[in-house]
């Protein structure tokens, strides 16, 4: 049975979008040198919602002077209390403007407005008021009892969190004492934007945040520059092995979080209601613009065929449209590009013999959208169980016995979570043993918390971010010579 | 003094818990400080770092499965071993690195203590580097640090033993296997340390070991796909370095940088075994 629901949709007047945005650097809005520009639009309308400045060696180098500077002369030298306060009140002002952060990232980035407004800005304020406590007390965190910051921080983010994945980056960085030159992706600039007029507000010295916009060759330039001291990155695996290329050699203390393909395994003693809530959550939560869904379902032979129907029931209620509406699931696909990397995907799928299955619903004439989709009859040699989709399409395989699950789970380049359903206590415990990736959800899936350290194993990257083990990747560790330093 | 012939050795690698010759069939000649001939080492080849990757792979089962108590005993047992035929390391020692007998005494003693130093870590690690993170909802959650895998190192040209030992201990103590390429011009001490650690408790392939050019053998592992992760601390060539390091980002392999002029003496921090362990995270629910 499902519902008619009447459209109830968040107000867009909370926001105000200027048509155009310079570069934040040295504390205020400059124009870009080369004058180049490009235009961020609403995917699920191609609205075109504002023009942005495309940075050039010119800017990025300005940028990283002002970082620079700004980490000699105030941020370096200043006492952590008052570095804490300076976050503690980023904090508090991401709080006091989080309908309009939210309602701002729903409409450059697609997601649903319930998302955006639940899950992403609450995060965002949580993890700097959390690393706002750490400043003062670094020298608990087990790195020395006077650790020192690293200097510029040079952060490259993707589009799928856009301002919680700003906050994965400059919250720590700046409370260990660095400074930051930050560049969202080209497709979802407009919350690091009004990050900038936050850190305005916060009398955040100028300088200590520097946020250039462009695209990919804006990265490398940042990524390259000799007074970067410190590269974190968080995107594609290809993009991070290119990163890893370019500052091999510099010194420059690198952390990556790169792709996932992670198996959600599901044991026939799981409560099949939960488990499949879970598997939903897991894989189109975001529209499966996620690093680590759970893209790979693992399930027990003997119960396989009714949870398959259990979820296609389930993906039936799934309501698809207007990512402002508060009562839509599924939101807009980020760009055509990204819908045209699904889209490719899922042909190999059927071409390669999978059975596909869509979930049925109506989509919007305008924007990018992609229903959600399952595909059984998976092996492990079809490019929709070895590659990362990106997008919200999964695929089914089974096994029969723990060792299988964990083999299969396993048999991929990739380790940056993994999911287990199953009521008997031991065998989470031994499955999380074995399981070859940094998070691991049992019963529960897509849990994020800044006291709870992220990231991959293998080529999913290396370092972590939140919790005290995250601190590691923005201090200059005694003895230090790792490369990725901070694991 | 008699007038015997002595009984040269040609010596050969260590992989798997085994002697092979180098499947190169190529040796060279290991001179002492001062020049005079001392032996034949194997020279080890790309087949042969192949061959020891998979012997690493084989040998990282069994040793990351071990309980961390039981990697410490083993890694104490090393130490026995090389107490007792601590005269023949320190007459290794001392011929490699043209040292007195009391400085080479002074390093065989350190090395040891760095095995015993190691050996009483195993069981801590998890206690130091993890956590039990209070997250804003109703889960238990903790971290624990986990090896990392099959990690390539490239032993000090210059600290034979100490900088060697120093080297592949950290690495196994928290259950990675280790493919280690011994100092090129003073791989004896390297040698004799495989011929007690066959004797010793260490499973095969926990610790392999290779003689050679690392610059004819490294670029080949650090492309190697089952390789997690390179330990460049005796890499003197900085091109050499580099080189690796961007081979090394085609698996997206953990890399800890070259390290010259280390004194190897000084007691070690955390970083060597930070640089080879992953955080793994858990979360379950709490409910009735």
């Amino acid at each position: 049975m499902s519902f008619e629901y009447a459209p109830a949709p968040e107000s867009r007047s909370v926001v105000d979008i200027a048509s155009s945005y310079g570069l934040f650097i040295g504390g205020e809005f400059v124009e870009a040198s080369g004058g180049g520009t490009f235009k961020t639009v609403n995917p699920a309308t191609e609205e075109v919602l504002a023009e942005i400045s495309e940075a050039g060696a010119d800017d990025v180098d300005r940028a990283v002077r002002a970082a620079r500077a700004a980490y000699e002369d105030v941020w370096g030298p200043m006492s952590g209390r008052d570095r804490a306060k300076y976050l503690f009140r980023i904090a508090r002002l991401v709080q006091e403007r989080s309908r309009e952060l939210a309602v701002l990232e729903t409409l450059d980035n697609g997601k649903p407005i319930r998302e955006s407004r639940d899950v992403d800005i609450p995060l965002v304020a949580a993890h700097f008021f959390y690393h706002a406590g750490w400043a003062d007390k670094l020298g608990h965190a087990g790195y020395g009892a006077d650790p020192r910051p690293l200097g510029v921080a040079a952060q490259v983010i993707p589009w799928n969190f856009p301002l919680l994945m700003l906050a994965w980056k400059i919250a720590p960085a700046l409370a260990c004492g660095n400074t930051v030159v930050l560049k969202p992706a080209e497709t979802t600039p407009l919350t690091a934007l009004a990050f900038a007029d936050i850190c305005r507000q916060a009398d955040l010295p100028p300088g200590v945040v520097n946020i250039i916009t462009g695209a990919g060759e804006t990265g490398r330039l940042l990524v390259e520059h000799p007074g970067v001291d410190k590269v974190a990155f968080t995107g594609s695996t290809e993009v991070g092995k290119a990163i890893m290329r370019q500052v091999a050699g510099s010194g420059k203390r690198l952390t990556l979080e790169l792709g996932g393909k992670a198996a959600n395994i599901v044991f026939e003693d799981a409560p099949l209601d939960q488990a499949i809530e879970g598997v939903v959550n897991g894989i189109f939560f975001n529209q499966g613009h996620v690093c680590c869904a759970g893209s790979r379902l693992l399930l027990q032979e003997s119960i396989a065929e009714e949870a398959v129907d259990a979820l296609k029931r389930r993906l039936g209620t799934l309501r698809l449209g207007d990512p402002l509406d508060k009562n839509t699931d599924i939101g807009a696909i980020n760009s055509a590009a990204q819908l045209a990397r699904i889209d490719e995907l899922v042909s190999s799928g059927e071409d390669e013999g999978a059975d596909r299955w869509s979930a049925p619903c109506t989509l919007p004439e305008r924007g990018w959208w992609f229903a959600p989709t399952v595909f059984t009859g998976v092996t492990q040699a079809h490019r929709i169980a070895r590659e990362e989709i990106f997008g919200p399409v999964l695929s089914v395989l089974t096994f029969r016995t723990p060792d299988e699950a964990v083999e299969k789970a396993n048999n991929t380049p990739y380790g940056l979570s993994a999911g287990v359903w199953t009521e008997k206590g031991s065998r989470i415990l031994w499955m999380a043993e074995r399981l070859r990736a940094g998070i691991v959800w049992a019963n529960t899936f897509n849990r994020f918390d800044p006291a709870s350290p992220f990231g991959g194993y293998k080529e999913s990257g290396f370092g972590r971010e939140g919790g005290i083990q995250g601190l590691g990747a923005y201090l200059a560790v005694d003895d230090a010579h790792d490369v990725g330093a901070g694991r | 003094m008699t007038d015997r012939v002595e009984v040269r050795k040609t010596y050969k690698l260590f992989v798997g818990g085994a002697f092979p010759r180098s499947e190169s069939g190529r040796t060279y000649e290991v001179v002492a400080a001062d020049g005079t001939f001392l032996a034949n080492a194997a020279k080890g080849s790309r087949k042969d770092g192949r061959d020891a990757v998979l012997a690493a792979r084989k040998g990282f089962g069994a040793w990351s499965a071990a309980t961390a108590y039981n990697r410490g005993q083993v890694l104490y047992r090393v130490a026995e071993i090389m107490e007792g035929r601590s005269a023949q390391f320190a007459s290794d020692v001392m011929a490699a690195e043209g040292l007195d007998a009391e400085a080479a005494a002074r390093q065989v003693e350190a090395a040891i203590d760095r095995w015993v130093w190691y050996a009483g870590w195993t069981d801590k690690l998890a206690q130091v580097l993890g956590s039990a993170n209070q997250v804003a909802g109703p889960y238990f959650n903790f971290s624990v640090p986990e090896p990392t895998g099959v990690v390539v190192a490239v032993a000090p040209q210059d600290s034979s033993l100490l900088g060697l030992v120093s080297v592949i201990a950290p690495i196994v103590a928290t259950g990675s296997t280790v493919i280690v390429i011994a100092s090129t011009a003073r791989p004896l001490p390297a040698i004799t340390l495989t011929e007690a650690l066959a004797t010793s408790d260490v499973p095969g392939g926990a610790i392999n070991v290779l003689t050679g050019d690392p610059a004819e053998i490294m670029p080949w592992l650090a492309s190697h796909a089952d390789v997690n992760a390179l330990d460049l601390t005796g890499v003197t060539d900085a091109d050499l370095a580099v080189t690796l390091e961007r081979e090394a980002a085609g698996t997206v392999k953990r890399v800890r940088g070259p390290q010259a002029d280390h004194d190897w003496y000084a007691t070690p921090s955390l970083s060597r075994l930070r640089s080879f362990v992953e955080t793994k995270t858990v979360w379950h629910p709490m409910g009735t």
